[in-house]
């Protein structure tokens, strides 16, 4: 048992010890990397160490939550008192109550040993590669406003009082950079990125040329006229569309009415050529881990199937109140939350057309290649959004000249509705969370521009 | 002066960071504490509270930030983060000088809200939420939150700096969503300052009934229309749409990347003579306030945009030092983890003499925003987008129906150049503004303002 499992148990034990009836600790310990580099020099270079533990009491009924980083012993003694007496401010809900330990099955190939054998010089060649590619790739490519390299290993452990007892080590990587292309008399930027588990998965040429793509592309971009129209989504886009959606399947907003999905199982809520799952274990998958938050196994659940919705998403206080089994949905941003239920992998169902017959298929209308505003633009209750959008028209079937400063809206399960064609090539994106999509083609939606 | 750091540990660690060279380093402690709360369902759940403390050191070299943070306070732990970010350094070792104490004096709190017992804040929001659905029986759900922060922070640098800050933050906020039929609106509202729980102590229900009121309102909303048009926008936290269309372009970062469309443009017209705005880390009590910003300068009221001419970047010690100015107090990091950057504290378009029902009648076809859920910039291309919470129809000068759905979208000089009228009924509002991972609080400000023609995105066909 490793050093964090003990101070997950001696949490446990000092919650109870304070008066909790049942407690829970998860701990975590991370160490990461990131290197930043402009005009061919590295702009900074950061070494993170981060630890922390999150202690989780029940009195009976009522929970309460504290955290903190002092691990010491007398630290955890004070995080666990102040966890029982958060709980005595709580008031009563029957569905409160622990999770109950179940099997929990390994998940071989969470950590990539990549990280610790590169050293930071090499990493840092790896940013410059990532910002070299997209300057060299056109004279119009004036600059990059940053290029980033980072990457993390992160060993986590949980234990409660009803017997939950894991721990597991993951790492993640990512590049990253935003391209400034001119042309026309005005700038232009591009995205690029990448994610891995760690950086020999990375491709750092191919980030930095889709940064270049993307910018270059955008060279003279026009308002289009409004109208409705056929719109294809590229994969960054619709993943951040997949976790609005995957958002708007959490029971907890569901059950307390505040997701257009709240009361439509088993209806019809997508055409059929759109199907989503969340894959908590997926291989690929940057968010999957043998279990989730609070100790519960990861899996794999289907959420809209041959158009109709076939599940939502469950952690254990959410499963408890309609008397069904948590479907390991829990999660947390590290030690300083409190687990709540949202999407691990979300995976968009892949169809059989490449981008070239999406376009054809669309015929006229626009192709979009980044949204903005997500976090104000859309209603997460009703499901209706208006956001900002840029991208390329589709005249004939083909992609033609760049657009921007336009918006496209909507309603989320209409627009599922409308969605006539899955691409073939899925990509995981993070953007919306984790998730995993192919470009997709929307029959109709509305254009707000000139 | 008391702070998370002693300054012989703050020495020592300064001496650790530039054993291998390095022309300047710096120290940051930071003891965070907090407690957030909420009631949903007429419920109060997920009672939390917080203790962190740790260090961020950085050296620079060159044009390279070395930079390492660690948790924990001890001596040992800041001596560890000062050798990580001396580790990738290969020069002669340099020596800091003599540190020397300025006391800087923190923002006055009142009432320290640790020192009210958590019963006291459930209570809080059982009020909201009575006062909420006393709006009426449309009201279907009900959500709000309390939260305060604490942050002591000590600073030390190899200029000899020594010097901390104690801030204190409250902030409420409400979520209600109301139902008819098959109809469901949502509508929110804030209430937020670097002050303590007195904050809280003056009729703060009347937040809860606004945004049921809100909710309420949407009900008997219309699709938002399509198309440019007249904009007249709401004050307080209508001044988000300064915030994003010219407070982000102004960071200093980005105008040394050439990612920002007010590169050059200092000096020139970018509004009309009749704008005049500021970013002011020094409003008492405001919510983006504090004593000093995160590098320890002092925070400075700075005028950027005077009689529609651009007056001034917002810089932070290193960007400040590459263009041979003075740091303007700009230099803001979310904490002991993160790298500070230029960011704005409280900014704001400077009251007018416009009232708003006169900006509002002289608008013959228009969209009224009355407040924004948020917005976002590109700086570097100057493409915005809002989402507009709670706005109207404007027609033949009059305000009438409430529209769902509305999207502010434009571009960031030609709509600074197309405010028209200021009104005269400034007030301020909180925000939480992103920024390369980093959330930091910022108080956004204006009386109404309007656009001249700006794109509304709705979904009307």
């Amino acid at each position: 048992m490793s050093d964090l499992s003990t101070v997950a148990r001696r949490a446990v034990e000092a919650a109870t010890g304070a008066g909790a009836s049942d407690a829970e600790a998860y701990v975590s310990r991370e160490a990461g990397r990131t290197v930043r580099v402009h005009g061919g020099e590295v702009e900074s270079l950061t070494a993170a160490t981060q630890t922390g533990v999150g202690i989780r009491a029940w009195s009976g009924h009522r929970v309460g939550y504290a955290y903190g980083t002092d691990l010491s012993d007398s630290g955890v003694a004070a995080i666990a008192a102040r966890a029982a007496e958060a709980a005595a401010v709580a008031d009563e809900d029957e569905f409160a109550s622990p999770p109950q330990p179940s099997e929990v099955e390994a998940l071989a190939g969470l950590s990539d040993p990549s990280i610790a054998e590169w050293e930071t010089p090499r990493a840092v060649d790896l940013a410059l590669t990532v910002e070299r590619t997209a300057l060299e790739s056109d004279p119009r490519l004036v600059g990059v406003e940053v290029a980033v390299y980072a990457d993390s290993g992160e060993h986590v452990a949980i234990a409660s009082s009803t017997g939950v007892a894991g721990e597991y080590e993951s790492s993640s990587c990512y590049a990253y950079l935003q391209a400034l292309a001119e042309g026309d008399g005005a700038r232009e930027t591009g995205l690029g990125f990448g994610l891995a588990r760690g950086p020999r998965g990375l491709d750092p040429e191919a980030i930095g040329a889709e940064a270049a793509e993307r910018a270059l592309a955008m060279i003279g971009a026009g308002k289009p006229a409004s109208r409705s129209c056929p719109v294809v989504l590229d994969e960054t886009v619709a993943a951040s569309f997949a976790g609005l959606i995957g958002g708007g399947l959490g029971a907890k907003a569901v059950q307390r009415g505040r997701s257009p999905f709240a009361g439509r199982l088993e209806e019809v809520v997508a055409s059929e050529a759109f199907a989503l799952h969340d894959d908590g274990r997926d291989p690929q998958g940057p968010a999957s881990g043998p279990f989730d938050a609070e100790g519960v196994p990861r899996r794999r659940t289907a959420l809209i199937e041959g158009g109709r919705l076939r599940s939502y998403l469950y952690d254990t206080y959410s499963a408890n109140r309609e008397g069904v089994s948590s479907t390991g949905s829990a999660a947390r941003q590290g030690y300083r939350s409190l687990p709540s239920v949202a999407p691990s992998n979300l995976v968009v169902a892949p169809g059989t057309l490449s981008l070239e017959q999406l376009l054809a298929e669309a015929g006229e209308g626009v192709y979009v290649t980044d949204v903005a505003g997500l976090h104000s633009g859309v209603n997460p209750v009703t499901g209706v959004f208006s956001v900002g959008a840029s991208g390329r028209i589709i005249r004939d079937g083909a992609l033609a000249e760049p657009v921007r400063e336009f918006t496209i809206a909507g309603e989320l399960v209409a627009m599922l509705g409308a969605v006539s064609a899955a691409g073939a090539e899925p990509r995981w994106v993070p953007f919306g969370g984790s998730v995993s999509t192919p470009p997709l083609l929307v029959a109709e939606m509305a254009i707000s521009g000139s | 002066m008391s702070g998370p750091l002693d300054q012989a540990v703050a020495e020592r660690a300064l001496r650790r960071a530039l054993a291998n060279g390095g022309r300047f380093a710096e120290v940051f402690a930071e003891r965070r504490r907090g407690q957030t709360l909420a009631i949903d369902e007429g419920r109060i759940e997920s009672v939390q509270s917080g203790a962190e403390e740790g260090a961020g050191v950085r050296v620079v070299d060159g044009n390279t930030t070395y930079f390492a943070h660690v948790d924990g306070l001890d001596p040992a732990d800041v001596e560890r983060a000062a050798d990580e970010a001396a580790a990738a350094l290969r020069a002669e070792r340099t020596e800091p000088r003599p540190l020397q104490v300025r006391e800087a004096t923190p923002l006055p709190i009142e009432r320290q809200p640790e020192d009210v017992p958590a019963e006291r804040k459930a209570e809080l929001l059982r009020e909201l939420d009575e006062r909420a659905r006393a709006k009426g029986g449309e009201i279907a759900q009900l959500n709000a939150s309390y939260g305060e922060a604490r942050r002591e922070v000590t600073i030390a640098n190899s200029d000899g700096l020594f010097t901390g800050d104690d801030r204190t933050r409250v902030r409420i906020g409400v979520q209600a969503v109301a139902r008819r039929d098959a109809t469901v609106e949502t509508g929110a509202e804030t209430l937020g300052a670097h002050r303590g729980f007195e904050l809280l102590e003056d009729e703060p229900g009347q937040i809860a009934e606004q945004a049921a009121a809100k909710a309420l309102t949407l009900l008997d909303a219309v699709p938002a229309p399509s198309g440019s048009m007249p904009v007249v926008v709401g004050g307080g936290f209508g001044g988000v749409l300064f915030h994003e269309m010219t407070g982000h372009g102004l960071e200093a970062d980005h105008i040394q990347k050439g990612a920002s469309v007010y590169v050059g443009k200092l000096g020139d017209r970018v509004a009309e003579p009749l704008l005049n705005a500021y970013d002011d880390g020094r409003l008492p009590g405001e919510w983006g306030s504090d004593a000093i910003d995160d590098e320890g300068q002092p925070t400075q009221k700075t005028q950027v945009i005077e009689d529609g001419r651009l007056t001034s970047y917002l810089y932070d010690r290193l960007t400040a030092e590459r263009d041979g100015v003075a740091s303007t107090g700009n230099g803001r990091r979310e904490s002991f983890r993160d790298l500070p950057i230029p960011r704005m504290t409280n900014t704001y378009i400077a009251p007018g003499d416009a009232t708003p029902e006169a900006m509002i009648a002289e608008v013959e076809r228009g969209f009224y925003a009355v407040s924004f859920g948020g917005g976002q910039v590109d700086p570097a291309t100057g493409d915005f987008v809002f989402g507009v919470s709670e706005g109207y129809l404007i027609e033949n000068g009059r305000v009438t129906s409430p529209c769902r759905g509305a999207t502010l979208i434009g571009n960031c000089l030609d709509a600074l150049a197309a405010i028209d009228a200021v009104g005269d009924d400034f007030f301020m509002k909180t925000g939480i503004c992103g920024k390369g991972g980093q959330k930091v609080p910022v108080g956004t400000g204006q009386g109404h303002v309007r656009v001249r023609a700006m794109t509304v995105g709705g979904t009307e066909r």
